[in-house]
């Protein structure tokens, strides 16, 4: 018996480990380091269907156990992604979920139902909630009717189950997961990074060009669980859950907040190998925790 | 090849006022193959500060599979680096990026290396593989100041060396422009790293000659992999093309980098 596996719409897992979207690239800088069928999943950096350049320099500004990025969707583009990074994946045993952004809502479908007809992309994430771009992203993620709508236009065209990333700039985040959900969506990925700011100590200007960032990094773990424990407890669909995990015991917390499954995001920067060495923890860990498989972890945090 | 490695301190000194001289041994060593590489270090087991450092690699020394780094301890990361003491460990991740192409000068032929402030340490390994390899060095060397002026005799024993500093108190007051404009432009090519308004001096300067700049840029990863340190590119006519600093660079032919 695999202790680790698990099954979610669209995606047999190995185990419940991948890293998130916008914090890997397309996997193949990490692939020279090491074997990336060892994962349960990989979370590609978000494709917009046009090339984007991204965002001005500085773009990324370290906090207090964190930091603050607005590289702003820089990708190649829909048809750069299909011809020179997905099949460079290929050759490992590994499935993909490809984050899909856009300005409006034909610009999701297209390249919603392009990309999903790739051979290794086995799910979508639909990215409603990048805090970095003028047009789109976060203006989707804000507005549950307007989620809802999108969420249902891209499970319209889409040949593969549909996770919808929530963002935690929001007054509730229930409203917006029951929207995705009534919308269609098969799964929920949250939380994506939180909106602040860094003030240079000299200048006291911003320090990120786009003067505002994304929050990451373990300083935003007790949202992230926060909201998990919150969005479990409403919708029917499983989520994977992401925001500052570093170790196999954020692994865990998340698992007990309901999620079925964990991304690692920033952490990769700071150790590229952690999520093999998370994924080599495990087992130890239920072990030491006296359960079977690691399905018995999640919503533990529910239970009287 | 890239791999994480948990290097021994050898020894660590302060060589000129904040500036630290660290010598690492371990297996990464054998990993490196052109000066001007940096790695990424890691200087604290916690969470605080996040991320890692990049510091470029200031000598080489295969047969003792030892490496030197030279850096400024300003903010919280390279404070905590210098406190570490002989014996202890450091995570580091490198060889990073592609470092200065040392076979574009050959023998006989004169390379005039350009660097200012914390951008010295590379041109240092850079110096000795050309000159080893019977290339003519020429050094020019800027600092804010004598306390803070280091390795001047490593490199004079390596080749012609000037110094300059902004208030005078060792060299050539001024700027490393000072120096360029004094000196003979009889050289076939230039090798720079330093600050942006460095680098863009340099290269206005020389503007017909063949040369290489080290570029600095925040970054996430040091890999590829965020896109957090790009520059902006002169091919593309938007101007919106970049390259990344970490994987691309850090040393780009003069002329391809908008400065």
């Amino acid at each position: 018996m695999n202790r680790l596996a698990i099954t979610l719409p669209g995606l047999e897992l190995k185990n419940p480990i991948m890293p998130a979207s916008g914090c890997f690239g397309f996997g193949k800088e990490y692939g020279n380091l090491y074997d990336l069928s060892q994962l349960g999943a990989i979370m590609i950096k978000a494709t917009t269907e046009e090339m984007r350049y991204g965002n001005p320099t500085p773009r990324v500004a370290e906090t207090s156990s964190g930091m603050l990025n607005a590289i702003g969707l820089q990708n190649p583009g829909l048809q750069g992604v299909l011809t020179n990074e997905l099949p460079w994946l290929e050759k490992f045993d590994v499935p993909i979920i490809a984050n899909v952004a856009g300005s409006e809502t034909a610009d999701y479908v297209e390249v919603a139902k392009q990309i999903s007809k790739a051979s290794n992309v086995h799910a979508l994430e639909l990215n409603i909630s990048c805090p970095n771009v003028k047009c789109g992203g976060i203006l989707f993620g804000t507005d549950p009717e307007i989620a809802k709508e999108l969420t249902a236009a891209v499970k319209a065209v889409s040949s593969v189950p549909v996770y919808v990333k929530l963002s935690p700039n929001v007054t509730d985040i229930k409203a917006m997961a029951l929207a995705v959900e009534a919308g269609g969506a098969d799964g929920i990925t949250m939380i994506n990074t939180l909106v602040g700011m860094r003030l240079d100590e000299k200048t006291g200007k911003q320090v990120i060009a786009n003067k505002t960032g994304g929050l990451s990094g373990p300083a935003i773990k007790p949202v992230a669980i926060r909201m998990v424990y919150e969005v479990s407890q409403v919708v029917n669909i499983p989520i994977i859950g992401m925001g500052g995990v570093t170790c196999v015991q954020d692994v865990v917390d998340f698992l007990s907040a309901g999620a079925s499954a964990v991304a690692v995001g920033t952490a990769n920067f700071v150790d590229p190998f952690v999520c093999p060495t998370i994924i080599e923890q495990l087992p130890a860990k239920l072990d030491e925790l006296g359960i079977d498989h690691i399905s018995e972890l999640v919503g533990r945090s529910h239970r009287v | 090849m890239i791999i994480q490695d948990l290097m021994t301190v050898e020894s660590q000194q302060e060589i000129a006022k904040n500036i630290f001289e660290m010598k690492l041994t371990g297996k990464l060593v054998g990993e490196i193959t052109s000066p001007g590489q940096f790695v990424h270090i890691r200087v604290s087991d916690s969470f605080e500060p996040l991320l890692r450092r990049p510091i470029s690699i200031a000598e080489i020394n295969p047969e003792k599979n030892e490496m030197t780094i030279i850096y400024r301890a300003e903010g919280r990361g390279t404070s905590l680096l210098s406190e570490k003491r002989e014996g202890d460990t450091v995570n580091v991740l490198g060889p990073l990026g592609n470092g200065f192409p040392v076979e574009e000068t050959t023998a006989g032929q004169t390379a005039v290396l350009i660097g200012g402030g914390i951008g010295v340490p590379p041109l240092y390994e850079l110096s000795k593989q050309l000159t080893a390899k019977g290339v003519n060095c020429i050094h020019i060397l800027g600092f804010e100041s004598d306390p803070v002026v280091f390795y001047e005799e490593k490199f004079a024993a390596l080749g012609e060396t000037h110094i300059a500093t902004v208030d005078g108190s060792n060299g050539t007051q001024g700027f490393v422009t000072n120096v360029m404009s004094e000196i003979s432009h009889d050289f076939e090519t230039f090798y720079s790293c330093g600050p942006m308004p460095m680098l863009d001096a340099v290269q206005k300067a020389y503007v017909h000659k063949k040369g290489f700049l080290s570029f600095e840029q925040r970054m996430g990863c040091g890999i590829g992999a965020c896109f957090a340190c790009v520059c902006h590119t002169n091919e593309n006519a938007t101007d919106q093309a970049y390259v990344k600093v970490c994987s691309d660079g850090p040393v780009f032919p003069a002329g391809v980098v908008q400065i």
